[in-house]
């Protein structure tokens, strides 16, 4: 009778937490899916799909006007740009999550507020921060003038854009990375140090194998936001950079829900894709010599 | 014998404790040494700065000859087995052992052949692929074992290797340690807080407390010789009582005059008196040197464990005689089974079996009795004399 009740009790508890997911997480995703493959008039239909695929317009690559596949290329450009942001978030992150996880207990605090303090902040005013800072005349060329240096142009560029995604994504690479580091048995270290190996192969040959699980959800979780980032293109890209999620909230706020639904659509499916050989990657037992 | 470590004066703090106080200690090759101490004594420190992952404040490290104080874990010809085994949790058993031979690039055909032979040794031949997260505590103990002799190192340090295994592995992993020392001809260190497993498996036994040596000698010497309380106390059961050294082979304990068979101490200097519970001979009350009653017995399978008050002081004794509770019996001890030790800042801190504090305040002061008797005959010798 106990273990009735009590199996009773645990369905009911878990009820609430069931209708939410299935109203915010399940129906949204069947809209999405239904808009996708349904025209204006609600019939079912391809069209939008194959749109994403078919659309070409005219573009000016340097060397004249060439006709392109719209939506591929800007799908290819966000791509891009997010593995870029990526790796330099990866390439920044590391390092910075293994000397946290060596720090005192003092430090690593500190050090764990510093970089979740930018996540307080709305993303729209991060945003228009980098604006002021990355503008001609904004703070950062002001003072390069002012110690006699030579003036840069960023704002609108790529690399405004890849500073706008690092800075917003950064913590996301840091912690799972940091997350996994600080459970690192330092046993396992002397061990290695013990049977011969320098600290670079230290790190090449223990540090970085057992690391991987947290590479690879920190990569995850700063990939997938970064391709589907819009707002930073529009504003530090001064909008030459359309990047794939401009392209959904473009034609959403065209009124064009059904191919809006349809760029999101397969975005997501590529997404999964993605995200399932990384979790294979991760659960593969990794012998290195 | 070859010296093939010397730790000359090492002092080592943490954070203004001192750990270790003036520690030197010559390690031989070829040898199994065992640094044997209650927890916290310093045993792991000490092992930590041969294998370089600590640095003394001050004091050497000779390594064959040559000071080794700066020179980094992963050059030196050492090798350890850690406390927790410490495997590589994303090698197999195969990698786990061919750790160090990769990192020295040996040839692949090499590689395979030293590793089968070191699986072979420690018994595990056809774990090769195995996930060393998939094997039992004995399994993974041996991985280890393999991993740090695989190298061929000049010494292997083993810090409490077997405490984590039950008693029957704990048995099995001695005598196969054992072996494994005397193939390979390695210079074993060895740490444990276990008396017994040091005892049976030492060349050399060096007994630490508080972060200073007290004793080092071969298991037989710690055991028939202690050289303190301390020592006496953690190596094996004894009763330690205070005692005055009369004369040359003369001691007087518990009220009576013994004779012993040790020498060379000042004439009426306290000492402290080791006598060993299974070198206690029961005798008839009347027979006996001293009288006492029997306030507990315990079997123990091949002997009972009884406990004698004699005056006061709770005396250990082993005897395969039954005895009964409230029975009054006497004992007799030969003189060679009176081991005298100079006195310690240990004095009077161990060897007395009673439970009850108010009974431990009586030691400490040596009983007059018959220590008058004997002063009367030494001051008219000829007079005994004549009696005999
Ligand atoms: N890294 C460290 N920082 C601060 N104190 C330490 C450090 N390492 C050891 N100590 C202290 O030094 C003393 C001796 O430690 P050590 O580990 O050498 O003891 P041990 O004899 O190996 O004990 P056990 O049998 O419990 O393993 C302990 O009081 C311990 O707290
Ligand atoms: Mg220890």
């Amino acid at each position: 009778m106990n273990r009735k009740t009590n199996a009773l009790v645990q369905r009911l508890t878990l009820t609430p937490y069931s209708v939410w997911a299935a109203l915010f997480i399940v129906v949204p995703l069947v809209f999405v899916a239904y808009y996708a493959f349904t025209d204006s008039a609600f019939h079912f239909t391809t069209e939008n799909i194959s749109r994403f695929f078919t659309a070409t317009s005219q573009l000016d690559d340097g060397t004249g006007m060439r006709e392109v596949h719209t939506y591929l290329v800007i799908f290819m450009r966000s791509l891009k740009l997010a593995v870029i942001s990526t790796v330099i978030c990866l390439l920044m992150g590391y390092p910075l999550a293994y000397i946290m996880a060596r720090a005192s207990d003092r430090t690593q605090k500190i050090l764990l507020t510093l970089i979740m303090i930018p996540m307080w902040m709305n993303f729209l005013i991060r945003t228009y921060a980098w604006m002021t800072i990355l503008q001609d005349t904004g703070i950062l060329n002001g003072f390069l003038s002012a110690v006699h240096l030579r003036t840069v142009h960023i704002i609108g560029t790529e690399s405004a854009v890849i500073i706008g995604m690092v800075y917003d994504y950064f913590p996301y690479m840091v912690l799972p990375i940091y997350s996994v580091m600080a459970k690192l048995d330092v046993k396992l270290l002397e061990a290695a140090s013990d049977l011969g190996c320098p600290g670079p192969s230290v790190l090449r040959r223990v540090i970085w194998p057992l690391s991987i699980p947290g590479v690879l959800s920190g990569v995850t979780m700063v990939l997938i936001p970064s391709i589907s980032t819009f707002y930073i293109s529009q504003k530090l890209g001064n909008g030459k950079f359309f990047l794939i999620g401009d392209a959904i909230e473009g034609q959403y706020v065209a009124n064009n829900l059904h191919f809006a639904a349809a760029i999101a659509f397969i975005l997501m499916v590529i997404l999964l894709v993605c995200m399932a050989l990384m979790q294979k990657l991760a659960n593969r037992k990794i012998i290195v010599a | 014998m070859r010296k093939i470590i010397e730790l000359k004066n090492i002092t080592k703090s943490f954070d203004g404790e001192v750990v270790l106080d003036n520690i030197s200690l010559d390690i031989y090759d070829n040898e199994f040494i065992t640094l044997l101490g209650p927890s916290g004594c310093g045993k792991t420190t000490t092992l930590r700065i041969i294998g370089g992952f600590e640095t003394p404040d001050c004091g050497d490290v000779i390594f064959m000859g040559e000071d080794i104080k700066d020179v980094p874990p992963y050059k030196r010809n050492v090798n350890t087995v850690f406390q927790r085994y410490a495997l590589f949790p994303h090698l197999n058993v195969f990698e786990n052992v061919a750790f160090s031979l990769r990192e020295k690039k040996v040839p692949k055909d090499e590689i395979k052949r030293k590793v089968t032979e070191m699986l072979s040794l420690v018994a595990l031949k056809g774990f090769e692929k195995r996930s060393v997260t998939s094997l039992s505590g004995g399994q993974q103990q041996r991985v280890a074992i393999a991993r740090a002799l695989v190298n061929q190192p000049k010494v292997l340090l083993l810090d409490e290797p077997l405490a984590a295994l039950d008693l029957k592995l704990r048995k099995d992993m001695q005598v196969e340690l054992k072996n494994i020392q005397k193939a390979t001809g390695i210079t074993f260190v060895f740490v444990t807080h276990d008396q017994e497993e040091a005892l049976s498996m030492s060349d050399t036994v060096v007994v630490m407390s508080e972060g200073r040596i007290q004793q080092i000698g071969t298991p037989v010497d710690i055991y028939n010789e202690p050289t303190n309380a301390f020592v006496a106390d953690f190596i094996g059961e004894s009763n330690i009582l205070d005692g005055v050294m009369l004369e040359d082979r003369k001691v007087a304990f518990a009220g009576h005059v013994f004779d012993c068979v040790d020498a060379g101490f000042a004439k009426r200097e306290p000492v402290d008196v080791v006598v060993r519970p299974e070198d206690v001979d029961i005798v008839p009350e009347d027979k006996g040197q001293l009288q006492g009653v029997v306030t507990s017995v315990t079997f123990l399978g091949v002997h009972y464990e009884i406990i004698v008050d004699i005056k006061g002081f709770k005396w250990m004794i082993q005897t395969t005689d039954f005895c009964d509770v409230d029975e009054k019996i006497g004992l007799y001890i030969e003189p060679d089974a009176i081991h005298i030790m100079k006195k310690s800042e240990y004095s009077g801190m161990f060897g007395d079996y009673s439970t009850y504090s108010d009974e431990m305040e009586e030691i400490g002061e040596v009983e007059i009795g018959e220590l008058a008797e004997y002063e009367e005959q030494e001051a008219a010798p000829a007079e005994s004399e004549t009696e005999k």
